[in-house]
C-alpha cells in the first residue's frame, strides 16, 4: 500500500510526464507549422505554452511542499531533480513558442529553401528528449547516459545549417531576414537538445546519485 | 561480516575527499556483545576519527545505544553481558586488564536522553565531579565552572544564579548543564544518547549548535532517532540494524545516496 508521501511523489512524477508530453508535442507542432506554413497551428502552439508554464509552477509548489517533509536519499534526489527537469521542460516549451513565432514570420515570405536539416534536427532533439524521459520512467540510467553524446550530432547540424544560411545571406541580402529566422529556429532546436541532455543528466543523478554534469568540459580544461 | 570502511566518493568537478577523516581515535574490531544467550551486537568493526561528530542511527532495538555504551564500558554495569572483540581508544584496548574504568569514563564522558542533574545547585553540579578528580581550590573551581558553562553555552543564562537549584532550569538548560558537567573534567570523547529527543525545537537547535561548537575540541558520538538531526550535525553516519553495522560513510553519502538497500529503506522511512 502506498503511503500518503508515496502518493504525492507519484503525483510529482505524473506532472513531469505530462509536461514532457506537452513539450514534445509543442516542438513537433511548431516545426510542422513551419514546414506546412500553417499559421493557425503556430498560434495554437503559442497558446498551449501557458499550460506548461502553469505545470512548472505546480511542480515547484509540490516539490517545496514535499521538501518541507524532510525527505532523504532517493526521495530527496527525486524531488530536487523534478524541480530541474520541470524547468528544462518549460524551456523546451519556450523554444517551441520561439519556433512558432518565426514560422509565422517566415510564412509571410516565399520559402527560401526546402527544409531538410530542420526536420532532421527536430527528430534528433525529440528522440533525445523522449529517450531521457523514457529512462526516467523505466529507471534506466544507462539509457539516460546513452542520450548525452547525441547532443554533439545536433550541435554539428546546427553549425552546418548556420554555415549554409550564412552563404545564402552573402549571395543575396534579400535573404537575410529569412536566414536569421531560420538561424533562430536552428538554435532553438539545438537548445532543445541541450535541455534533453540536462534531463538525461538529472536522470543519471536520480538513479546513480552521481552528478555527471560538466564532466567533458572539466576534462577539456584540465 | 566484512570490515566496513569509509569509501571515497567522487563528485563532478573533481574528487571530493574521502570523509574528512583525522587520526583514528576509536577503533573497534569485530565487537560482539551478548546479553545472556542473545547476541545484541554482531562483529562490528568501525574506526572513528577524532574531533568529528559521528551519528549512530537505526530502528529501536538495533543495538546503537548498546554499542555507544561499549565506548565507556557502561555495559559492565549490566549482569549477563559478555563482550568479544577489541575496542581501542587512542590505541589502548579499553577492555584490557590494566584499565581503570573510572579513569576511562573521565576520558569518555556521556550525556543521556533525559537530563539528569544532581539535586544540587548549578555550581555544585559541576564542582562535584571536579572535586572527585582532585580539584579543591575555590578559585580554580570557579574558573573551570565558568569555562565549562561557557563551553556549554549556558553561562549567560545562569551566571547570576549559580547557587540556585539546577532543578529550576528548563529541560534544555538542564541538558546543557549536563554537557557542561561532562566537559568540565576535560574528556576526549563525549557520548550522547539522544540528547535532544526530550527537548522542544528551540532547545534542540541550541544543543545542536553546541555540538557543532564542541567538535573543535572533542570527538562526539551521538545516537539519534532524528535523521534530520544527524544530517545537520554529524560528519559521519553509521546505520545499524538487528545488531549489525550495515553502512558507515559520510553523512552526505548516507542521506543522499546510501549504498545499501536497507539504509535507503530506513532513511526514506520505508521500514524501521
Amino acid at each position: 500500500m502506498q503511503t500518503h508521501f508515496e502518493k504525492e511523489l507519484a503525483a510529482l512524477k505524473e506532472k513531469l510526464l505530462t509536461m514532457g508530453s506537452l513539450a514534445e508535442s509543442a516542438v513537433t507542432r511548431a516545426v510542422k507549422a513551419l514546414v506546412d506554413r500553417d499559421d493557425d497551428l503556430a498560434r495554437q502552439v503559442q497558446a498551449a505554452d501557458d499550460e506548461l508554464d502553469a505545470l512548472e509552477v505546480e511542480v515547484d509548489d509540490l516539490a517545496i511542499q514535499l521538501l518541507s517533509k524532510a525527505p532523504l536519499a532517493s526521495d530527496l534526489r527525486l524531488i530536487t531533480v523534478a524541480m530541474k527537469i520541470s524547468h528544462d521542460l518549460e524551456r523546451v516549451g519556450d523554444e517551441a513558442t520561439k519556433i512558432s513565432r518565426r514560422a509565422i514570420d517566415l510564412g509571410r515570405e516565399p520559402q527560401l529553401k526546402p527544409y531538410v536539416d530542420i526536420p532532421r534536427m527536430t527528430t534528433m532533439a525529440l528522440e533525445m528528449l523522449k529517450g531521457a524521459l523514457d529512462a526516467f520512467v523505466r529507471r534506466d540510467s544507462a539509457a539516460a547516459r546513452a542520450v548525452i553524446p547525441r547532443d554533439t550530432e545536433v550541435d554539428a547540424l546546427n553549425k552546418q545549417l548556420h554555415r549554409e544560411l550564412a552563404s545564402f545571406m552573402v549571395e543575396n541580402p534579400a535573404n537575410i531576414s529569412r536566414c536569421l529566422s531560420l538561424m533562430v529556429i536552428s538554435k532553438s532546436l539545438e537548445r532543445i537538445a541541450d535541455h534533453a541532455t540536462n534531463v538525461a543528466e538529472e536522470v543519471v543523478f536520480l538513479f546513480e546519485g552521481r552528478d555527471i554534469r560538466h564532466q567533458l568540459k572539466g576534462k577539456a580544461l584540465a | 561480516m566484512p570490515e566496513v570502511t569509509l569509501q571515497k566518493i567522487s563528485v563532478a568537478g573533481g574528487t571530493e575527499s574521502a570523509p574528512p577523516s583525522g587520526p583514528a581515535l576509536i577503533e573497534v574490531k569485530r565487537l560482539s556483545l551478548h546479553y545472556g544467550a542473545t547476541r545484541a551486537l554482531k562483529e562490528i568493526s568501525i574506526t572513528l576519527p577524532e574531533r568529528l561528530v559521528t551519528a549512530f542511527i537505526g530502528p529501536s532495538g538495533c543495538g546503537k545505544s548498546t554499542f555507544l555504551r561499549c565506548f565507556n564500558r557502561m555495559n559492565d554495569l549490566i549482569d549477563n553481558v559478555r563482550i568479544e572483540g577489541v575496542v581501542k581508544i587512542g590505541g589502548h584496548d579499553i577492555y584490557g586488564d590494566d584499565v581503570d574504568v573510572i579513569e576511562l569514563r573521565k576520558r569518555v564522558g556521556m550525556v543521556f536522553q533525559k537530563s539528569n542533574p544532581f539535586p544540587k545547585s548549578i555550581y555544585e553540579n559541576i564542582a562535584y565531579g571536579l572535586r572527585l578528580h582532585g580539584l579543591k581550590a575555590k578559585s580554580e573551581l570557579d574558573g573551570v565552572i565558568e569555562t565549562s558553562l561557557r563551553g556549554a553555552a549556558l553561562w549567560d543564562e545562569v551566571k547570576d544564579r549559580l547557587h540556585a537549584s539546577a532543578l529550576g532550569l528548563s529541560g534544555g538548560q538542564q541538558q546543557r548543564l549536563c554537557i557542561a558537567r561532562a566537559i568540565a573534567i576535560k574528556p576526549e570523547i563525549i557520548l550522547m544518547d539522544e540528547p535532544a529527543s526530550a527537548l522542544d525545537p528551540l532547545a534542540t537547535a541550541r544543543i545542536e549548535d553546541l555540538i557543532l561548537d564542541l567538535k573543535r575540541d572533542y570527538t562526539i558520538v551521538i545516537v539519534t532517532h532524528n535523521m534530520q538531526q544527524a544530517a545537520r550535525i554529524s560528519d559521519h553516519t553509521a546505520f545499524f540494524y538487528l545488531g549489525e553495522l550495515i553502512e558507515f560513510d559520510t553523512t552526505k553519502k548516507i542521506f543522499t545516496n546510501p549504498t545499501n538497500k536497507r539504509t535507503e529503506d530506513y532513511v526514506t522511512g520505508r521500514f524501521g
